[in-house]
């Protein structure tokens, strides 16, 4: 066995390790660039999601655009209130106190409350099966049941209960990414404080919306009689509850005869 | 094949055609199927690979004859190719990041994902068993990367007109993508015959 050989390819291996490694340290101190540490730190504290809500291409893009000022610090909406303090936090600026948010479903047509058109057997699809003749579920506005919302959904917040939608408000981040997808406009951003909801977007009148479906606000006015604070009226058909005004009380969730209102 | 016998068009045509990196010698073909999304990117790639190819070819010829002969270790060529493709692609990189930004910006991430390319380490050991000059190495390396540019930029063109057809459901996406290399490649093969 040649040692000097072993001896020889153990130098040249390290020795060329080390000079590169020499290189790139004197590279890394000759040629460094200043690079905002901020833009680090605000991607530490951003969602990770790369959900694209902010409006930029991923998470790096929206941190490096909050550090030259172009986003505003409230953009990461998945985030929520905690990032928008940490981003301020390390941006130096005051956060105009944003109100969380979440998604609400406001349909309550499962399978046993709205009457179906027809069976709809078709490629699992919202989109798809709105296009078919209004839509498998006789009321105009329902939740399709399809599962488009699902599939958008990143953080996996919703479910399909019995051909309805339902949303975890405590998975819900607020991207937005199922009100887009949603063909029946069913899915609403909602500030999360407003607990109490109209859960029906039926226009048609009592009759026409009763046919449709056992949950459907009737326009009775009922609701509107009980509020003491002027907080809900009937509009084109269906109950609005403005949310400036509403206390929470309850009040309109104990007479609403089709159990339409619901408080959360 | 030599330089000074067949002339530059066929050195040319030899290492950009006949032995085409991907539809040849299968190297590179991470990045030719990664990177052939969208034309703008798939040209990108392709011009990053020419650059650090060419650089590689350079240096990997230098550290074989002046250090790996004489010391006669021709044996440790695979591993010290890497060392010096790794370091050189590194320090180009924060080179171009300080001196050449517009180029850093246009080639940035593509630069550091190409560092352990196969195709890169395939040209500098092909260039070593092929016993070429300098000229020689850094030709067929340059060469070797266009014929590399064009294969993914033809990926690419083909890859976005896809987006548009209708393919059955089995085959779309990756499926298709493989099926179309498998065509490319045959249809390169062509090219066999026409100089070594």
């Amino acid at each position: 066995m040649n040692i000097t050989a072993i001896l020889y390819a153990v130098g040249l291996l390290g020795g060329m390790g080390i000079l590169a490694g020499m290189l790139l340290t004197f590279a890394d101190s000759k040629f460094s660039v200043p690079v905002d540490e901020r833009e680090a730190r605000v991607r530490e504290a951003v969602s990770g999601a790369n959900c694209g809500v902010c409006g930029y291409p991923g998470c790096d893009a929206f941190a490096a655009a909050v550090v030259r000022g172009e986003a505003p610090i409230t953009g990461c909406i998945p985030g929520g209130a905690r990032t928008i303090e940490a981003l301020s936090e390390i941006m130096g600026l005051n956060a105009e106190g944003k109100e969380p948010m979440t998604a609400r479903v406001l349909c309550l047509g499962n399978n046993d409350t709205v009457k179906p058109r027809y069976e709809y057997t078709g490629y699992k699809s919202c989109r798809l099966a709105s296009q078919l003749s209004g839509s498998p579920k006789k009321c105009y506005v329902a939740c399709l049941g399809q599962g488009d919302c699902v599939r958008a959904c990143k953080f996996d917040a919703i479910r399909i209960v019995n051909g309805l939608a339902v949303i975890d408000e405590k998975k819900c981040t607020a991207c937005e990414q199922c009100v887009l997808v949603c063909p029946h406009n069913v899915i609403k951003m909602q500030p999360l404080s407003a607990t109490v909801l109209v859960r029906c977007r039926n226009t048609q009148p009592a009759r026409g919306s009763r046919e449709a479906c056992l949950a459907a606000c009737i326009a009775c006015k009922r609701c509107e009689k009980a509020c003491q604070y002027d907080a809900i009226h009937v509009q084109n058909n269906c109950a609005i509850i403005d949310v400036a005004k509403c206390t929470r009380c309850g009040d309109c969730v104990a007479v609403c005869p089709s159990k339409c209102i619901i408080m959360t | 094949m030599r330089l000074n016998e067949v002339g530059i068009f066929l050195f040319f045509v030899s290492c950009a055609l006949v032995n085409n990196f991907i539809f040849s010698r299968f190297l590179g073909n991470c990045p030719y199927l990664g990177v052939s999304n969208k034309l703008s990117t798939a040209t990108g790639m392709g011009i990053a690979v020419t650059f650090v190819m060419g650089l590689s070819s350079l240096f990997a010829y230098i550290v074989y004859t002046y250090v790996l002969v004489p010391l006669d270790l021709k044996y440790l060529d695979t591993i010290s190719f890497i060392l010096i493709i790794a370091a050189l692609v590194q320090f180009v990189e924060m080179f171009m990041r300080k001196s050449l930004p517009a180029l850093y910006s246009a080639l940035g991430i593509y630069l550091p994902l190409i560092t352990t390319n196969c195709a890169v380490l395939g040209v500098t050991l092909v260039n070593m068993k092929e016993g070429y000059n300098l000229i020689e190495s850094v030709l067929s390396g340059v060469f070797g990367a266009l014929g590399f540019l064009l294969a993914i930029v033809l990926m690419a063109g083909i890859r976005e007109r896809l987006e548009l057809s209708d393919i059955p459901e089995s085959f779309k996406g990756f499926p298709i993508c493989l099926i179309i290399a498998g065509m490319m490649s045959l249809a390169f093969f062509g090219f066999q015959g026409l100089v070594k």
